[in-house]
């Protein structure tokens, strides 16, 4: 078995608290990330899952349990902070709102320069996180980031925190907004960056297909507390989860619910298109 | 046709100026006519330029050559543009981005004021809006603790309190949960039945199916329009521009590989569901005919 690099325990924790407006977002969570998992988060709005996330990189320290990354206690005030959020990047959501230099090679490159690393170091680093998202270091190094899409910003600033190397990265709607192909590429790039650089992945989604195309595992969330965990295939095959937590489907479980309620006998649980049409095949009279 | 175009974008070019000597070419001779009542979806890839198309629908941005007329009004003219703006008005992506006011009908009535509603009108209008997106009952609110669709849902009431007769969608739906996307859907469909003229950028494919009229950007132009239906059926092209056909489609076509007489046009949840039925019980409908 792996050891867990990420080791979330009883944790709580409560906006604005000792006043009248005190608001209890998590309530004694527990959760683990193995070393090289790809886990998914999802929930309703203000269930809590950005608020848990943002403990994992030391943003918010524990009011009350424990929260251990790769070995650094982020409850221990000494910790260093520093090397926390080296390890573990998070991208918040709508990240393109966050570039702050002209040129996009300068943006990606702020962290790493920051970091005190030799010029010809920060240059590959910028080169192969532009590569990894999908952008041709050429091509967009120079040009400015006032000038480009929503989704050409994403990349950007996902880029910049690849350039980091962190060992777990936090994402938190990584592809919302980003069109089909950009979307089916960021997520075999990091999935890629999961297998085969066994980063480990933790990302917060409203999107089901996302969710089922890449999360080896899922945390459901509701009121401040983790609901239940499964696989994808558990959770979108138990009907009874998904509308106690108002989550949505992917579009072939959708179909499969719908033939269902009419009687035929099909696993809602299979979530990707090519298996929803295995198990219509399964129907039909050819 | 014998309606007028509401809005009407002839032969537009517009670049972003880097510095003198250097422009980033995003919308190359695009013309398009929008018409009363049409609900239109405009898609495309990241960066193909249908952002800035809809940006140009009220005078946000204004094209370099060529020129955007709202009914027959050049949105050039700096001295026209509050009416280009209340015919034509425009729900963006990020619901936190057009939320001004501390309670949810103060935020409604934002626009009103700004053109001297009277107050026994402004009321009215408020309640009309609020009441066609759904959200009476949250108007003494503070918008910040509201869900996203929530929040987009006090957008459209903002716009729908001016009476526009047309509602530009930039990406309303990209940052919403899936519930989130449904109650913007509902609106949509329920203001387009009602009569007003919607046009729609968005990446959600499913989104897509419920549109009069699909257009297809790439690389600043207008490259493939028609039905929804008719749009879908270029599988192979779309994926090329780096977009996708729904769920529906792509397991109906998963589906006729191995079944020649099951359809592959279908684009809807539902109508696969009815073209299963179709399929697996051919005795009971004989016998029942």
């Amino acid at each position: 078995m792996n050891r867990s690099i990420v080791e979330v325990s009883d944790l709580s924790h409560t906006y604005m608290q000792g006043t009248p407006l005190a608001h209890r977002a998590l309530n004694r969570v527990s959760m683990q990330a193995a070393k090289g998992e790809c886990i998914a988060i999802i929930g309703h709005t203000g269930s809590g899952k950005s608020t848990l996330i943002q403990h994992l990189n030391g943003l918010f320290r524990p009011q009350a349990g424990k929260v251990i990354v790769n070995g650094l206690d982020v409850s221990d005030p000494k910790v260093d902070i520093k090397l926390l959020r080296r390890q573990v990047g998070l991208v918040f959501q709508n990240p393109e709102d966050q570039l702050f230099e002209k040129l996009v090679g300068d943006d990606i490159a702020y962290g790493p320069f920051k970091m005190g690393l030799p010029l010809a170091e920060v240059k590959e680093r910028v080169e192969w996180a532009m590569e990894l998202v999908g952008l041709s270091f050429e091509e967009m190094k120079d040009r400015p980031t006032f000038a480009l899409s929503g989704g050409q910003k994403r990349k950007i600033a996902l880029a910049g925190m690849l350039a980091l190397r962190p060992k777990v990265l936090v994402l938190d709607e990584p592809t919302a907004g980003l069109d089909p192909r950009s979307r089916q590429e960021l997520l075999q790039r990091i999935r890629r960056l999961n297998q085969e650089e066994r980063l480990t992945v933790i990302f917060v989604s409203h999107n089901m297909e996302e969710v089922a195309q890449l999360a080896e595992r899922v945390y459901v969330m509701a009121l401040g507390q983790i609901a239940c965990e499964g696989t994808p295939r558990q959770i979108f095959g138990n009907q009874e989860i998904l509308r106690e937590h108002h989550i949505g489907t992917p579009e072939a479980v959708d179909i499969l619910y719908k033939l269902r309620e009419q009687g035929y006998g099909v696993d809602p649980g299979a979530f990707l298109p090519e298996e929803a049409a295995a198990e219509i095949l399964k129907l039909i009279n050819r | 046709m014998t309606n007028n175009p509401i809005i009407r974008v002839e032969d537009i070019s517009f670049s972003y100026k880097v510095n003198q000597d250097q422009q980033i070419p995003v919308l190359k001779n695009v013309s398009l006519d929008v018409y009363p009542g049409e609900y239109l979806a405009i898609i495309g890839h990241n960066g193909s330029g249908k952002s800035t198309l809809s940006k140009h629908l009220n005078g946000i941005l204004t094209p370099s050559e060529g020129g955007v007329y709202v009914n027959g009004i050049d949105t050039r003219d700096r001295m026209r543009l509050h009416e280009v703006r209340s015919k034509v008005g425009m729900v963006f992506q990020h619901p936190d981005n057009q939320i001004v006011a501390t309670i949810v009908e103060d935020d409604v009535a934002f626009g009103l004021e700004n053109i001297g509603v009277a107050p026994q009108e402004m009321k009215e209008r408020i309640d009309a809006s609020l009441a066609v997106v759904g959200m009476s009952e949250f108007r003494h609110r503070p918008p910040h603790h509201l869900s996203g669709g929530q929040k987009q849902r006090i957008a459209i009431a903002g716009i729908l309190a001016m009476r526009p007769q047309c509602v530009v969608l930039d990406e309303a739906t990209s940052m919403l949960d899936s519930y989130g996307r449904q109650e913007i859907l509902t609106v949509i469909r329920k203001l387009h039945e009602e009569g007003m003229t919607i046009v729609t950028v968005t990446h959600h494919m499913s989104e897509v199916t419920q549109a009069d009229r699909v257009v297809v950007m790439e690389a600043g132009q207008i490259v493939l329009q028609g039905t929804p239906r008719e749009v879908f059926s270029h599988q192979a092209r779309l994926q090329e521009l780096h977009l996708d056909v729904p769920d529906a489609s792509r397991i109906a076509a998963y589906v006729h590989a191995q079944c020649a007489s099951f359809s592959v046009d279908l684009i809807e949840n539902d109508e696969v569901v009815e073209e299963v039925n179709r399929h697996s019980i051919p005795q009971a409908e004989a016998s029942g005919t």
